[in-house]
Order: structure tokens, then sequence, then C-alpha cells
């Protein structure tokens, strides 16, 4: 029992911590609820069949699909994150916790929402395929059901628990704050699956490691520990990371953040433009709202 | 977000060019029979790359895993996987069955 709780605990977790960080990013958004539950279903969904169709994944591409799929996935997820977050650059914070009285942010914040819909849904699929097999495999091997009954429950709760924890500290952070700390989240979690998107690359042997060991913090964190795995999940963490991740966790970071400078200086100029007599001396429509905020 | 597509296909291009060949790695076995891995420790050369063909004989999936050499892969019953290793440095590298935490082995490099 204490086995299938503890598997279940940490696929979860992983995908918990994803889910939790999407959640908060799209805090204030209209039908948030409906698109991350969704995207849960989704995911659970993709999951089976994911975990139905293993033995094809396995063989194909010459015995590397696993690796190829599950690089499409993180890189797919990494550039819908990417999408979102230049997209939050584009429209000033106030405009996004406001969304509700703009029409036409309204419809841009689904669509965006739209895309983090998918992520979650593709951090539950992956996750959650293995949950699948696992549990498939254990049911096969005759696993008792007392295991079953109180070993998923009990790793979903706790999985579950540390994400919500993660939530409503987060919601902690000042709202002025808000917005940048969850987009910041949001770019190193990218730069993170981008990072382990390149170790299954790796493994597959279709790219090179460039160092297989840049360097050995294991003495201070394990992956194979619940902390280091967390970290893993949320900033791409490695204890020994092949240069190659670095490459991937870099170039995606920088990418990411020039995108979102570019961006948001590029809106900047067109508001000026639009209003050009701006007394900064009275306060506009919106930075009064966000101090009411 | 299409310069973010295009940097990204680039530095895929650039890397698979400069990928070396696949064949000249040599192989060893592993073997998962009775929720054990056979052998429990297996020998390969330091500082080369290489791969190790794990067989899963149980009738349960597994997944072949180590956060000492950072690989991850399942195998499912009566099925053989492929995993790239390495190259690594002499010592000791533990794996495990992530699906079967009891059941562990390592990888003696040197």
């Amino acid at each position: 029992m204490l086995g299938i709780a503890l598997l279940v605990f940490r696929e979860v977790l992983e995908a918990a911590l994803i889910v939790t960080v999407v959640a908060a990013a799209t805090r204030g958004v209209p039908r948030r609820g409906v698109f991350v539950g969704g995207g849960i279903a989704l995911g659970v969904l993709g999951a089976v069949i994911v975990a139905l169709c293993m033995g094809f994944i396995e063989g194909s591409l010459g015995g590397i699909g696993q690796e190829v799929f599950e690089a499409a996935v993180l890189l797919t997820a990494v550039v819908m994150i990417g999408w979102h977050v230049t997209w939050m650059s584009s429209h000033g914070k106030e405009m996004v916790l406001h969304m509700r009285s703009v029409t036409d942010s309204v419809k841009a914040g689904s669509s965006s929402i739209a895309i983090l819909l998918a992520v979650v849904a593709l951090a539950v699929l992956r996750e959650g395929s293995e949950i699948v097999l696992f549990l498939f495999g254990m049911a096969a091997g005759g696993a008792g059901k007392l295991g079953f009954l109180a070993g998923v429950p009990l790793g979903l709760a706790g999985g579950v628990a540390v994400g919500l924890a993660l939530y409503f500290g987060l919601l902690r952070i000042p709202m002025r704050y808000f917005f940048s700390a969850t987009n910041w989240m949001l770019v190193v979690l990218a730069s993170g699956l981008a990072s382990t998107a390149a170790g299954f690359l790796i493994q597959a042997n279709l790219i090179p490691a460039w160092g297989n060991q840049l360097w050995d913090t294991s003495w201070l964190l394990t992956n194979g520990s619940i902390v280091g795995q967390a970290l893993h999940v949320l900033t791409g963490y490695e204890a020994r990371p092949a240069g190659m991740q670095l490459v991937f966790w870099v170039v995606t970071f920088v990418t990411l953040v020039v995108g979102m400078r570019l961006v948001s200086l590029r809106m900047a100029a067109q508001r000026r433009r639009a209003r050009p007599v701006a007394n900064p001396d009275v306060p506009s429509d919106t930075a009064a709202m966000t101090r009411g905020a | 977000m299409r310069k973010f597509v295009f940097a990204l296909a680039l530095a895929g291009a650039v890397v698979c060019a400069t990928t070396a060949s696949a064949t000249d790695a040599p192989e060893f076995h592993l073997l998962l029979q009775d929720h054990k891995f056979v052998p429990a420790s297996l020998k390969v050369p330091a500082n080369t790359k290489f791969k190790v063909l794990v067989t899963n004989r149980n009738t349960m999936p597994s997944e072949f895993e180590s956060t000492d050499f950072n690989r991850e892969k399942i195998v499912l019953p009566n099925s053989t996987i492929t995993v790239f290793i390495g190259p690594l440095k002499p010592g000791a590298y533990k794996f495990f069955d992530d699906f079967h935490r009891t059941t562990t082995g390592t990888l003696i490099v040197e």
C-alpha cells in the first residue's frame, strides 16, 4: 500500500506543482476554474490513452519513441508557456487584473488561457500515464484491494495537498508583485521543462550531451528526494546536469525574457502614441484601479 | 513567439548536425527477472558512451531509472528498451525500478 501511495504521490506532486503555478498565473481571469479543471480532465483522459498506447510508443522510431514523445510533450508546453508570458507582457498587469471590464481583453485572455489549459493537460498526461501504467501492472500482479483503495487516494491527496499549500503560499504575494512573480515562475518553469526535454533527447542519443556531468550537487540535494524532485519540476534542478541541458535552460530563459521585454517596450510605445497628452500628476484610471485592488 | 520557435528549430538543426553516430556505442544487457536486476551490478567502461538494453521478463511494467546518471524509461513486460548512458567518470552509480523501488542495481564504471 505504501509503495502505491508513494508512487502516486510523486507523480501527482509533479503535475500538481505545474497546475498550481498555472492556476496562480491566471488568477482573476474569468472562467479560470473551468479551464484548469478541463485541462486536468483532458490530461487524465490523455494519460489513459498514452498508457494504453505505450507499447506502440516504446517500439516506434527504432526504440526511441518514448524519449521523442516525452521531449515533444515538454517542448510543446515550453512553447505554450512562452506564448502566454509574452502575451502577458503585451497587456498591462492592471489590464489582466481588471479584464472583466475590457471586452477585448476577455477574448484575448481566454485564448491565452486556452493555451495554459493545454499546459495543464500535458503535465497531467505525462505524469498520469506513469500512474496508469503502474496501477495496471499492480492490478495484473494481484496487488490487494486494500492497497488500491488506500494507496491511490492517499498518494493523490498528498500530492494535491502540496500543490494547494504552494497555491495559498503564492496568494500571499502582494498584488502589485503578484503577476511579475507568477510570470517569472512560468519562465523558470519553462526553462526547466526545456532542460528536461534535452535530457530525454540525450538519452535517445539524438543530441550530444556536451559534458555529461557538468557539476555534482547530489551531496546537497539529490533528484531522488521529494524536495529535489519538486525543485526539478519548478526550476529544472538537476544534481548532475549535462552541458546541453544547461544550454537548453539558458536559451529558453534568455529567449523568453528578451521576448517579454521587446513586446512590453513595443506596447508601451503604442500606448504613448495613443495618448500623447498624459499628465503625470493626475493618476490614470488604471493606476487608480490598481491601487484600489 | 515566431522568433522563439525559429530559435528552437535552429538550435535543433545545429545540434542534430553535430550528433555522433549511435552505432559505435558498446552494448550491455540487463534483465528484469523476478523483480531483480540481472546482473545486479553491471561493469561498464569509463569515459565512453555506451548503451544498456533492459529486458523486462516480469508480468508488469517497470521503469528503469537512475538519479545518479539521470535516466528514466518505461519497460513494458516482455519487451526490451535501449538507453544511451555516459560518458561517465569511474565510480558506482545506482539505478532502480521506479515502479518497484526495492528493485535496485549498480553500474560499476571503471
